[in-house]
């Protein structure tokens, strides 16, 4: 089938960017969308211009470094796939599209369709992790977890980090992303100890990385390519509350001398 | 070169414990005065600066991704082996070492092996206190499945995103120790050579692929831990940006690269259907706890697979090894394939293709249990070919899925460039010629929690480490060559683009160096990938400039690594005069078509010595002794 392509070319973060236009003849329905987009950079390369850069690496959805927006939608908008995972079989014969990276304050652009998204990693490092030092662990069987919390913790923990949620957000919000590590770990067992202090500092990690708040708008829920459910948000948002009302800081631990 | 592999003397069950024991230590205070550098951030490498982190030393981490939670491991979908018992059935830390070195078919070190079964334990408990969210029985325990090449059910599990799990896990206690400013990460940050100096690895030279800057880190300890080389194949079930370049280069400063021809070719991978296509899809083996394989009994069979009577399936898995039937080993599975659909008995529009078929064992349980089971898998299928595997059989070929071989290793995981350490897919060490499923990730978090973080504190305590800067002339020089390459490698403008060549050479390696080999055929692949040496130097296209981000000159450099590591692979597949687990020379085969080990003449580790661009590369052997496992014909029939 044949295509008509718009897609967003920026040579840096401060360079001027536009949409420029591709006619992509004979491409195949077997195709994911990242190949579709590998054989148009191949034609561009045969001609001396330069490829469009993009972000991927798994191909498969689990590493979450592929997504930029096609016609306005993240990862175009089909239920519960990434671009990489994308087939061409979705789209229509004589189709045209318009692709665009990700659009967010906290995650400023790099090239074409690339930008950077380390703002989720400095979340992470406020407090998405469980502090248990290599080596310091009991049985795995010594703390019994029921399987449906188990399970609870699993959606919330498949996230793959891509950033969607973000850029579907009229807000650009990155409550889902933070929810989702909040509840994944605050509802095991081994998250307990740690549970206040996650939640109070991610949100504040959030809010510091210029992602705007939730309003409940439920965008993200929708184009999550792992249907994180927003009933993760409503976990934040609850141990957010009682951490704000009960938490005192942990006292520094003090040498005795 | 003499190999010193280091394995101590005593009983196997006590060598690790005694290990630990006899090591240097650096006291606490002291910690913070080295640096050591860790090059990826997989399991292994993302566990191992993490703990070092922990430990007190003053770590820098690398990848390529623009974060360390993206690393190819991610990707594992179906397990992690640990010789818990929690079952019951059997299973202890010898089975599992076992089972390990026979799978391995007999050509991986027996003291390696056992430690990698020894710590396993350890690794469960890890990551479950880390909150993996591993499946649970009802009752709250951990659950478990069976997996290829064992009798007794040890493999754990995170629905189909086993490895994602595992490595959130590790990269979370990797920023943790990132935000108590103990570990540096540096993304998307490309090493690109290796910096030797008084014989000891000294640092490294990386190029930050946003800037295209070329720099100079210098420390008292490198680790590798810079993932598997199956890409070699253009096509395989690997990440696009998998790649050796860590490991070749350091090759190219005297680290030995072992068994470069022990790759695995994976049985159940979905099917390629098209010139485009730029990777391969996994299939976990675990579905063949409750998928059936099957080809129609005659060849030119075109029926659609509901109208095949029983009587006309041939279960060749089951019929030809009963005793692990559907669960057979990887090589022996993928090989079997290959014989039927050479016999023409191939299924799908290529005929390159098996059934996997889950009819019965819906019948049995219910299309819900099998939901529960495989229920992301099954997903994956029906996006990526269109078709309900619910309703009609997948359709599977082998794929190359992992390399066994890379940098040779002692056992504290040193390369033969002291201070060079090299971790996780990237190093040679624990599978033989084969390796078993759900062991990779056992592996890499092995080296990268239990091992590495031992080893690498003896070496820093036992060496005496001079003071060197980023001036040092060494440092300087690796710097140079690095912006040689990228200069030589912009200015040649050619014809083709760097992932035509990717292809030419990965349909060679598929050709001639997958799944079975011959004498005439790795010379005549030899002869070829030379061709595609010489002309991807003089021909190939590389957009854009080396100051700033050029994903096409990344790849290029890549590309170009491969092409020597192919050259290198069909060498060792050429010299050994056997088969062996991954490695399958047509020539040495029992009368039933199974590998023919030849253990008098070929009981070695091949340890390939680089000798410079046009030198021939020169082959040490480290012998294999076996104490506790007696080699014999692997069986499982
Ligand atoms: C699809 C698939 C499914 C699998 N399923 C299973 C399974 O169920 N069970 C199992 O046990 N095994 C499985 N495996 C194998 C297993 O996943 C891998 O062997 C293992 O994860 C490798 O881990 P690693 O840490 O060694 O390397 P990787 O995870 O590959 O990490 C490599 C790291 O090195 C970095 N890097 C590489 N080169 C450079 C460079 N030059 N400069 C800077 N950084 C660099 C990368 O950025 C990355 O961080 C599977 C493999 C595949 C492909
Ligand atoms: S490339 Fe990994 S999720 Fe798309």
């Amino acid at each position: 089938m044949k295509l008509t392509l718009n897609v967003w070319r920026q040579s840096g973060p401060n360079a001027p960017g536009k949409m420029v236009r591709y006619d992509m003849p004979g491409v195949n329905e077997d195709m994911s969308f990242l190949e579709m987009l590998d054989v148009l950079n191949e034609s561009l390369i045969v001609k001396g211009e330069e490829p469009v850069t993009f972000e991927h690496d798994c191909r498969e959805g689990i590493c979450g470094s592929c997504g930029f927006m096609i016609n306005g939608k993240a990862h175009g908008g089909f239920p519960k796939t990434t671009v990489c995972q994308l087939h061409m079989r979705h789209f229509k014969d004589g189709e045209e599209l318009f692709i665009e990276p990700w659009r967010a304050s906290a995650f400023p652009l790099v090239k074409d369709l690339m930008v950077d998204r380390s703002a989720f990693d400095r979340i992470i490092q406020a407090g998405g992790y469980i502090s248990v030092p290599t080596g310091s662990a009991p049985d795995g069987n010594a703390i019994p977890i029921p399987k449906s919390n188990a399970d609870r913790a699993m959606d919330a923990a498949a996230c793959i980090g891509c950033g969607a949620c973000v850029a579907s957000c009229p807000n650009a919000s990155a409550s889902l992303f933070t929810a989702a590590k909040v509840a994944h770990l605050n509802l095991l067992p081994q998250g307990q100890p740690e549970k206040f202090d996650r939640a109070l500092r991610m949100v504040t990690a959030m809010n510091e990385e210029l992602f705007g708040s939730c309003t409940n708008m439920q965008e993200c829920e929708a184009t999550c390519p792992k249907g994180i459910s927003i009933e993760n948000i409503a976990i934040l948002n609850r141990h957010f509350v009682e951490a704000s009302f009960s938490e005192r800081p942990a006292t520094a631990e003090v040498g005795a001398g | 070169m003499t190999l010193n592999s280091r394995i101590p003397g005593g009983p196997i069950e006590r060598a690790w414990q005694t290990t630990k024991f006899n090591m240097k230590l650096v006291n606490p205070a002291n910690k913070r005065k080295y640096h050591v550098i860790v090059v990826g951030t997989g399991l292994a490498g993302a566990s191992c600066a993490a703990s070092l982190g922990e430990l007190g030393y003053n770590v820098t981490a690398f990848c390529f991704q623009d974060s360390p939670r993206r690393a190819h491991s991610i990707a594992a979908q179906g397990g992690i082996n640990a010789a818990k018992n929690y079952r019951n059935d059997g299973d202890s830390i010898y089975r599992l070492f076992y089972d390990t070195l026979k799978g391995g078919d007999f050509r991986a070190r027996e003291h390696n092996v056992y430690r990698l079964a020894e710590v396993s334990v350890n690794i469960i408990d890890q990551c479950v206190a880390q909150g993996v969210p591993f499946a649970r029985e009802y009752g709250g325990t951990l659950a478990n499945r069976s997996f290829g090449g064992a009798q007794v059910s040890r493999t754990f599990y995170a629905r189909g995103q086993t490895g994602q799990q595992l490595l959130i896990g590790a990269y979370q206690a990797l920023e943790r120790q990132v935000a108590s400013g103990q570990v540096k990460m540096l993304a998307r940050t490309e090493m690109v050579d290796l910096i030797v100096i008084d014989n000891k690895a000294r640092g490294i030279v990386t190029r930050n692929l946003i800037t295209g800057k070329l720099e100079i880190h210098m420390a008292d300890a490198v680790a590798l831990a810079t993932g598997g080389y199956g890409n070699v194949f253009y096509l395989s079930t690997n990440a696009k940006g998998s790649n050796v370049t860590a490991g070749w280069r350091a090759h190219k400063r005297g680290a030995l690269f072992s068994n470069p021809c022990f790759t695995q070719i994976h049985p159940t991978c979905i099917p390629v259907s098209g010139e485009y296509q730029s990777k391969l899809t996994l299939m976990s083996e675990s579905l063949r706890n409750d998928g059936r394989i099957w080809v129609p009994k005659n060849a030119g069979d075109r029926r659609s697979p509901d109208q095949i009577p029983e009587d006309d399936r041939d279960y060749y898995l089951e019929r030809m090894y009963p005793s692990f039937g559907n669960l057979s080993p990887r090589d022996i599975s993928s090989r079997a394939a290959k014989r039927v659909c050479d016999e023409g008995r191939g299924v799908g529009e290529t005929g390159l293709g098996v059934y996997l078929d889950f009819r019965d064992s819906i019948q049995r349980l219910g299309e819900n249990a099998i939901r529960e089971r495989y229920g992301n898998l099954f997903e994956i299928y029906e996006r990526i070919t269109g078709e309900n595997p619910y309703k009609v059989p997948m359709r599977i070929f082998p794929a190359v899925h992992y390399t066994m071989g890379g940098l040779w290793v002692d056992y504290h995981l040193m390369s033969t460039i002291p201070g060079l350490f090299v971790l996780g897919e990237a190093n040679f060490s624990d599978h033989g010629a084969n390796r078993l499923g759900a062991s990779a990730l056992m592996q890499g978090l092995a080296d990268g929690y239990f091992v590495a973080p031992y080893t690498i504190t003896n070496y820093l305590a036992e060496t005496k480490l001079e003071k060197v800067s980023a001036d040092h002339a060494e440092a300087k020089g690796a710097l140079e060559n690095a912006t040689n390459l990228t200069n030589r490698l912009l200015s040649i403008r050619g014809k083709k683009t760097v992932t035509q060549f990717h292809r030419e050479l990965g349909k060679i390696m598929w050709d001639y160096c997958g799944m079975a080999r011959n004498k005439q055929g790795l010379e005549f692949a030899i002869g070829r990938i030379r061709e595609i040496r010489e002309e991807f130097w003089q021909n190939v296209s590389v957009p854009g400039s080396g100051s700033d981000l050029n994903q096409q000159l990344e790849n290029a450099g890549r590309v170009a690594d491969f092409i020597e590591l192919g050259e290198l692979m069909c060498l060792d597949a050429l010299d050994r005069n056997e088969s062996c687990g991954g490695h399958f020379r047509e020539e040495y085969q029992t009368p039933e078509g199974e590998a023919q080990r030849d253990d008098e003449n070929y009981a070695y580790v091949a340890a390939w010595e680089y000798k410079g661009e046009n030198a021939a590369p020169v082959l040490n052997k480290e012998p294999l002794s076996f104490e506790y496992v007696k080699p014999a014909q692997r069986s499982y029939k």
